[in-house]
């Protein structure tokens, strides 16, 4: 088995403009997956929309500065991740077809594994 | 030695056995690379080993032997092989359990990680022809006009997404598998259209990746023998490849359909596609490649270029379009409307496809402009499409056939009346 993270970007500016029920049904969508592939889930989060995001960087000089915003602006930005436990990439690909996503996709990456 | 029958055997071998060695290889290693110089350690072997004791009776399964037998003995003394296991298999491999003769065919397991849709299209290509075909790198680079070091580059890239994300080494079950098949299938069409006409250089046919292609269209053929997109495939490469031999004139010149010597066309071969086209067309609805191969069917079928069947071309690329819209169809079409309708009916359809971003450099568009605008008598317009599709023409060959068309316009322009 091997771990995948699965990353899961969208355009939020559909997840805001999402009515109440659009927004509920989306949520339960997700909880229908979760159940689903409950065996093969090590960890999930939604975050804050990007809003809400600070990013850390070296100025040319070599000190960090804080500034607001995410690291990248993308229309559509990292909106929260599922940790899976997959045989092969074929495995974790099935099951990220699986994940809800409003407007965008998602990408999935090998867990680097150190020996 | 080169010429003597060692060597003809060594190269037969090669062409024949590499992909089905590799396979059962991989089982071995778990790891392409290492099956790679096992392989590679094995045809070495054989040009000692045969010119001292004879070739064997059956090439390829004593070089499955030979190269599996070296695999094992890296496994045992690499620990490092014992721990990191980076392609996956359904079932476990034991190989003292296995008698040489009995060894699985695992080409398709090859053939389907080569071309898994995670890898981009020509790494795809690229790992196909050197892990498939056994071309080394410089081969698979001279194919492709790219750098050594670049398709270097893109197939070690390649070989370390499959072991870093477990790309598996396995068929694909059947609800993937048409889509699956699909994607192989493409690659070996891009090889095939590679070869047929070379997008760069001095010569207009690169018959070398050709023939790879028709290698692979048959392998497959074997392989996945109930698949009708795969004769489809196997179908076109035949039709198409049964003019190679009269698409340059003797003097190197290019020759259109219109002006080729159809005596010369490969009788067996067409033979052999129509029969596939026959089964290919069978699938309801009928695949993209199986319309391309009827398509190529009505062009080997007709006894001359006037008496070509071109409504039943434009009925073929009409449902083409159905299935595959793509520009290059669209154009296709519209060639064939002008021959079964006339060059103004062809211009029309042509012009309907001015507007497509994909098409503004592509050079048979303005190649088909320019003739259709000639046979009007519209002789600076055709001009000027003559002018631009050689400047989006990179082929020597093709370069010349323009460059030829644009003369004697010119030469009837200035002509008096």
């Amino acid at each position: 088995m091997a771990s995948y993270l699965i990353l899961i970007y969208d355009d939020e500016a559909v997840l805001a403009g999402a009515d109440q029920t659009s927004a509920q049904a989306h949520l339960d969508a997700h909880r229908a997956f979760g159940a689903a592939n409950g065996a093969a889930i090590g960890g999930a989060n939604a975050l804050v929309s990007t809003e809400s995001a600070t990013s850390i960087r070296r100025d040319p000089s070599g000190e960090l500065t804080v500034t607001d915003g995410p690291f990248i602006e993308t229309k559509e930005a990292l909106g929260g991740y599922y940790l899976i436990e997959a045989a092969d990439l074929d495995e974790a690909i099935a099951i990220a077809k699986q994940v809800p996503v409003w407007a965008g996709g998602v990408e999935v990456r090998p867990i680097r594994v150190f020996d | 030695m080169a010429g003597s029958p060692l060597a003809a055997a060594i190269a037969e071998a090669h062409r024949r056995e590499w992909a089905f060695v590799l396979a059962a290889t991989v089982r071995v290693t778990r790891d392409l690379d290492l099956a790679e110089e096992c392989v590679q350690d094995a045809y070495a072997r054989a040009l000692e080993s045969w010119a001292r004791s004879g070739i064997p009776e059956r090439p390829g399964a004593w070089l499955t032997t030979v190269a599996r037998r070296r695999a094992l003995d890296l496994r045992r003394r690499s620990a490092r092989l014992a721990r990191s296991l980076p392609l996956l298999l359904d079932d476990p491999y034991e190989p003292e359990e296995e008698p040489p003769h009995e060894v699985a065919d695992d080409r398709l397991r090859l053939i389907f990680t080569c071309c898994h849709p995670a890898l981009a299209p020509d790494a795809q290509v690229a790992l196909t022809l050197r892990l498939v075909c056994g071309l080394s790198t410089t081969e698979v680079a001279r194919a492709f006009l790219v750098s050594e070091t670049t398709m270097a580059a893109r197939i070690t890239r390649a070989k370390k997404k499959i072991a870093a994300a477990r790309i598996p080494y396995r068929v694909p079950g059947a609800e993937e598998l048409p889509a699956r098949t699909d994607a192989v299938l493409s690659v070996v069409h891009l090889v095939f259209t590679t070869g047929h006409t070379a997008p760069a250089g001095d010569r207009l046919v690169r018959q070398d990746l050709v023939e790879r292609a028709l290698d692979l269209a048959r392998m497959l053929r074997s392989l996945l023998a109930s698949d009708r997109e795969v004769a489809g495939l196997l179908a076109l490469i035949l039709l198409t490849n049964a003019r190679s031999a009269t698409r340059v004139s003797a003097e190197g010149e290019l020759l259109l359909l219109a002006d080729q010597d159809r005596a010369r066309w490969d009788q067996q071969a067409i033979a052999e596609g129509r029969e596939m086209v026959r089964e290919a067309l069978r699938r309801r609805p009928p695949g993209r490649f199986a319309l391309m191969a009827a398509i190529a069917a009505v062009h080997a079928e007709a006894a001359s270029f006037e008496q070509t069947a071109w409504r039943e071309i434009v009925a073929l690329y009409d449902l083409l379009g159905e299935i595959w819209p793509s520009p290059v169809v669209a154009l296709n079409r519209a060639a064939a409307i002008g021959l079964a309708d006339g060059p103004a009916a062809g211009l029309a359809a042509l012009d309907a496809l001015a507007a497509e971003p994909r098409l503004a450099t592509y050079r048979y568009l303005a190649a088909a402009r320019a003739d259709f605008l000639r046979r009007l008598g519209r002789g600076a317009e055709a001009r000027g499409a003559y002018q631009e599709a050689l400047l989006l023409t990179e082929n020597a060959v093709e370069r010349a056939f323009l460059a030829d068309r644009l003369e004697a316009l010119d030469a009837s322009l200035r002509a008096p009346g």
